[in-house]
This record gives structure tokens, sequence and C-alpha cells, in this order.
């Protein structure tokens, strides 16, 4: 993980104090609530139906494990006992009191851990794969790459009022495990002909309310000149993106305006100005940052662990977990788990202060100390041997972190909806529940195989609901509560949009829609194919037709359709 | 009289801002005597306005700095208007007349200038703040003056900043 040197530590400090004073003002009555806005938000306040909400950045995902027991303690001091990681790689506390908010802060900045620009019009948190360094699919590490860019974004003085939030993820794999193509600016890591290192780059993706696939801009930038490109195309966005109208502010509505190739155009003339000036990386500060991102002290160990394999083949639900929740490891005898938050009648998401210090526990025990946050809000530990893998199922067993689901139905992303959030027009929540408690039966769950459900309870679709193979979106209609269903959606390298199979369905009835897709699904599959790649296959209509009848599904327009 | 902070300092500040009408037509604008902040559009369409010394244009974030390029050394100063405090172009203006089209005199921020942008105003290349009228005490404005100084070491280079912190200082090795 990167490690602060005193500069780091110095800029955290200062925005604690700075904050802290701004927060006196405010309850001195020299801020307004207006003026007050975005100076919290950038600190990763909102105020939400019950209290404010607190953000808290997990730059690129990766946390330490005594990171991990300070959220604890803030759930357990300032909150009621439990957070919420969310798509985007951050921790999320319900519950907190606004003027405690410069004492939390103050807190968690001794380990490093900060709420920094996790909301407002400016630039968010990086993101990327969660098993970045691990993974045998990787070309190029991502991680280094993101700090880069956390430190260039971080407190850009240029950049902080934009027309809206921007959002970057990185990918550095085969296979996209960062949805780059659905952020403002995506960065694939690529090497060209001559074998440099450079980025291919996606602009103007996004999900919310217009969903759009990002395009790409240019296929390779070399390396030194990553910070300068991302500058020009900000400034681009900054000068001529639209302040009108919110809904029309994101990057990919003047990209669409002008197309990618005006736009374009604007960028590489801008660029030609930063080309090359003080902003250039160089060879040394990148050597600085990716020294924090060597890989820990591995163990040389046999491929195969004999008392592993037993315990594979005399304990069924171990096989099932191992199944479902380890993944490969670059290294021999290493394995990288996935730890669930998606176990039935609990949000997804969610995780008690307990379950917090029990994560730090697993990590110091079997991981290296290092905890890694994925954006479809489960928890990773990337370098585990493989004969510790039946101890600490058994650990996390106990701790309701197991659930053998991870890409399973029941491996749900889902926002926190209307029960939390005062933008959502539904509630998710309850939905993510009531679809768990449809498909409890695992062997079932194992039959339907890999299936992403992504439920979002409004528009602006933090629950990713678009690239979701199924997705549910809440909606409001004269008041009341309607979810509209989409089907098809992907992530990874062939992201694409789902479709709205038809009009919209109470609450109720969502489990039997859902079931009823599953069905058409099972009936059409052929061997091994998954749920989206049979809908990809057969088209869209043999699933309405099940799910509204012979007739044609009704064409009535449905709120927000 | 409206305040005016310039180089960290308080001091008072003599230029009265002409109102932008957006039916008139510009060549006709009578500029009266005094000091003017004019929009933009005044100070184009009337180029006897740049020999009279004190009058000085006013850029929005519609207007593009690269017109005002080839006058700089005309302009008594040059002021860039923030309607809202959120709206943030004029954080690109700035950058862009200083470290693109080398301005060396006074960049002013008028407008919805509050203390909580100082900051990033200042990085920015703003040498004159201009809160509005009696928006802030004397007592405040001497405060806010201490948020210049909120960042000893900022990251990324920016127009007062000219490096990125990577090439200013020898940073441990991890």
């Amino acid at each position: 993980m990167y490690r602060y040197d005193d500069y780091d530590q110095q800029l955290v400090d200062e925005r604690v104090a700075q904050f802290t004073d701004q927060t006196r003002r405010y309850f001195a009555g020299e801020l307004t609530e207006e003026e007050f806005l975005p100076l919290r938000l950038q600190n990763g306040i909102y105020i939400q139906r019950h209290a404010p909400m607190l953000r808290l950045a997990i730059p690129y995902g990766n946390l330490r494990s005594d990171q991990v027991r300070m959220y604890g303690h803030i759930a357990r001091t300032y909150d009621r006992g439990y957070g919420h990681f969310t798509t985007r790689h951050n921790m999320q506390f319900n519950w907190c009191k606004l003027e405690k908010m410069p004492e939390i802060l103050a807190k968690l900045a001794t380990v490093q851990l900060h709420a920094i620009q996790t909301s407002g019009n400016c630039i968010r948190n990086t993101s990327t794969d969660p098993f970045a360094g691990v993974a045998e699919d990787e070309r190029i590490d991502p991680r280094p790459w993101c700090e880069l860019i956390r430190q260039w974004s971080t407190f850009h003085p240029e950049f902080a009022y934009l027309p809206r939030k921007f959002k970057i993820a990185v990918n550095g794999a085969e296979e996209d495990r960062a949805v780059i193509r659905c952020h403002d600016i995506g960065l694939e890591l690529v090497k060209n002909e001559a074998g440099e290192t450079g980025f291919r780059i996606f602009v103007g993706g996004g999900l919310g309310r217009t969903p759009i696939i990002g395009e790409e801009i240019t296929d390779f930038v070399a390396w030194p000149h990553l910070l300068t490109y991302c500058e020009a195309i900000l400034r681009v966005y900054n000068r001529f993106g639209r302040r009108d109208n919110k809904f029309k502010a994101r990057i990919k509505i003047i990209v669409k305006a002008l197309g990618i190739e005006e736009f374009r155009r604007r960028v590489e003339d801008e660029w030609a100005h930063l080309k090359d000036g003080p902003s250039t990386l160089t060879q040394q500060e990148l050597d600085r940052v990716a020294a924090c991102f060597v890989d820990p002290d591995y163990k040389t160990l046999p491929h195969d662990d004999l008392g592993y394999r037993q315990k594979l083949s005399e304990n069924k639900p171990f096989a099932a977990w191992v199944k479902r929740n380890v993944r490969g490891h670059k290294r021999p005898g290493y394995a990288s788990v996935v730890l669930s938050l998606k176990k039935t009648g609990v949000p997804p998401g969610d995780v008690t202060d307990a379950q917090l210090d029990l994560i730090a526990d697993l990590a110091d025990r079997y991981s290296f100390g290092e905890v890694r946050v994925t954006h479809e809000q489960n928890v990773v530990l990337a370098d585990v041997e493989r004969s510790e893998l039946f101890a600490l199922w058994e650990q996390a067993r106990a701790g309701g972190l197991a659930t053998p689901n991870i890409g399973l139905l029941t491996d749900m992303i889902c926002c926190p909806g209307g029960d939390f959030c005062s933008l959502a027009n539904a509630k998710s929540i309850p939905i993510a529940e009531a679809v768990q408690r449809r498909f409890d039966d695992l062997d079932y769950l194992h039959d339907i195989g890999e299936l992403e459900l992504n439920i979002s309870g409004c528009m602006n679709a933090c629950g990713h609901h678009h690239v979701g193979h199924i997705g549910i979106l809440g909606v409001d209609k004269n008041g009341e509560e309607w979810y509209q269903i989409t089907i098809g959606g992907r992530q990874g390298n062939l992201t694409s949009l789902g479709k709205v199979i038809g009009r919209s369905f109470a609450a109720a009835d969502v489990p039997d829609v859902i079931e009823t897709l599953i069905d058409t699904y099972v009936a059409h599959r052929h061997e091994g194919e998954r749920f989206v790649d049979t809908v990809h296959r057969i088209g869209a209509d043999p699933f309405k037709q099940a799910v509204y009848g012979d007739g044609t599904p009704a064409q009535r327009k449905v709120a927000n359709g | 009289m409206a305040k005016l902070i310039k180089n960290q300092q308080i001091i008072d500040d003599a230029w009265q801002l002409l109102a932008d009408e957006a039916d008139t037509d510009p060549a006709t604008v009578t500029v009266p005597a005094g000091h003017w902040l004019v929009p933009f559009a005044v100070w184009q369409a009337q180029p006897a306005l740049a020999a009279r010394g004190d009058v000085a244009p006013v850029l929005k974030g519609t207007d593009d700095p690269a017109e005002l390029a080839g006058q700089l050394d005309a302009v008594p100063l040059v002021a860039v208007d923030f309607p809202r405090f959120s709206d943030g172009r004029g954080y690109s203006t700035a950058t862009l007349l200083r470290s693109r089209y080398g301005y060396g005199g006074e960049l002013r921020a008028i407008g919805d200038v509050l203390r909580d942008q100082f900051n990033y105003l200042s990085r920015c290349g703003f040498d004159a703040l201009q809160p509005p009228l009696g928006k802030y005490t004397d007592a405040q404005l001497e405060a806010a003056l201490a948020s210049l100084k909120d960042f000893t070491d900022p990251y990324q280079a920016s127009v007062t900043v000219r490096e990125p912190l990577f090439r200013r200082h020898a940073r441990s090795a991890a």
C-alpha cells in the first residue's frame, strides 16, 4: 500500500483544521447553508433523511487493518454500530452528528483516512480493480497510477467547482473489473508497439439519468503525460461543460453535444500547451510511488496443499465457499478471498463494528494486514495461503462473512435507497432482501449460476442497475414506489446497458418477476451459458412474454422511462 | 467603499462596476469619468477605452481570455466575474491569463467571492479578491487572510506554485 510521507500527512491534517474552522463558523451563523453546502460535501458530509451521512474515501479500494479497526471504532463510538461499503470505494456512516464531524475526521486522519472530495462537484475518489497486483490476467499494476492521480486531484485549485462531479477509474488487466467505460474518464493501461507503458483513454461514460458508454478519446498517451492529458480534459470540461441544468452538466453531455471528434480537438489543442510542462511525471516520482506496491513477502509454496485438498473433498459447505468466494492468484499456493457482505437479511454492503474488527484481524492473520473493497460491495483479502483457507473460512463464517454467493444472484449491488437516501424515489434494501429470501436455496442459486442483479433506488444509479444482468430501478409514480426492470446489462470488456422489459411493478411483485425471468432463462439456456449470455443470444422477447403474458407488454410509459 | 484584498492586504478600492446590460449595444454604452470595470463586450467594442487608463474589462465565464491576450499590456487590471461562487469557470480563466498569456498585472475576482474560496482563487493567480460589499466585517476579512495559507505544500502545480510537489521536494523513498 501507499505509505504517507510528511507532506501527505500534513495536507490531511491541514484539511481537518480548515474544515473544523468552517464548521465552527457555520454553527456561529457566519456561513449560510448554501455557502456551507459545497464545503461539507467536499468533506464527505450529506444531510440525509435521518442524520448527516459521512462518506469516507478508500483510495482505489485499499485499506490497512488498522484503518479498518478505526472504522470499527467510529461505528461503535459515533454511529449505531455499523457502516456501509458503497459501489465506489467509499465507506459511509449514517448516524454521525454534524457537530462531531471535525472530531471524527481528526481521528481518521491519525490513520491516514479522510473524506476529501468524496462528494461535491469535484474530482472524486479514483477507483480500480480490487484484484490489482494479484490478478492472473493483469498486464500492468494500476495502483501506482491511481495514487499519482489521487495526489494530482486532491485540492486541485482549478477543478474544485466543476459543472458536476467527476469520476476516474483505472484498469490494468485483460478483463475490466473497474467499469472504466462508465466513468467520466476511464483509463486502460496498455503498452504500445515500442513496449512503452501508457494509457488508452475513454471519456464521457456514466450511468445515472443518462447512461452512456464512454468513447475513446485517444488510443495511447505515454505515461509521463497522464496528468497533463487529464488536466486538458478537465479544463475543457470546466470551461465548456453546461452549468445551466444540473441534469445535463456531466462531461458525457458535452462530449455527446460536441461529438467525440470536436471534443478531442479541443482537448488536444489544450494539451499542446500543457504537454511537457511541470506536471509531466518523472521516472523518479513513478519509482517512489511504485515502490509502495511491490509484492509482499510471499513464501515459496507448492501449487497444491494436501490438507486443503482433503478439506475440500470432505466438507461440502467449505467447497461451496471456495468455488464461489476464492479466486486464483499469480503466486503458487496463494489465493484471493472475497468476504461476502451479502448475507440474506443484511443490507448489501453493510458491516458491523464487530465484523470490521474481524476483517482487520483476518487481514493481519492471513493477508499481510491489507484489505481491498470491491465496487460490488464486498471485501477482499488478496494474499491468502491456500493451506490457511479452511481456518479463515471457519472464522469468517462465524462472523457472518462467508456466504458462498459471490457472483450469484444474491450477491447483488444495492444502493441505500429510500431507507436512508434523500434523493431516492423508492426503497431498495427491502427489495434486495425479498429477492434474497426467494432465492435462499443454495443448490438452486448455484444452478442458476453467475448473475449480477443490481438495484438502484433512483435514476442516479448508485446501484449500477443499467449494467446489471438484471437491473431494478425504483421509480416514483404519483407518490407510490414502483420498480422498473431491465435485462441484458453487462459490466466488463463487453459493457452494455440493459433494456427495459416493460411497465414497472409494485414491490410485492418483484420477486415473482425475477423468478419468471430466471425460469425463462433455465428453459432456454445452453449448457454452461450464463443468464446474460442467454439474453443476448435469444433477445428480450421470450422474457417479456413470460413476464407480461402473450399479449405484447403494455407500452404504457413508465415513470422516468 | 468596497474592500479589496490585494497581495494579502486589506485596502479600500475606488473601482466601480458598470452594470452588464444585455439588451444594450456595447458600442453605445457610456462609461462615465472615474475608475470603471466594464463588461468585456464594451471593452472590445470601444477601443478608445484602453487609452483612458481608468477603465478595465470584466471577463465572464463565457468570455474567451484568448481574445484579451493581445491587449494585456494596455489594461490597468483584469476582473473575472463569479456570478455564483460555485461557478468555477473563473479558475480556468485566471489560470489561462497567467500561465498561457503571461499576464502579470492585477487579476481581480469579483462577484460572489467568498473567503472559503480564497485559497484556490489565489493559487489560480488572483492577486486581488473582492467579496460582495458588506459581506464581511473588517475583523472577518482579517481572519480570512489566514485561509490563504490553509495548505502549506500543495500536491499539484498551479499559477502560484509553479511545480508539483514531486519536483519541489525530494520526497522520501517509500
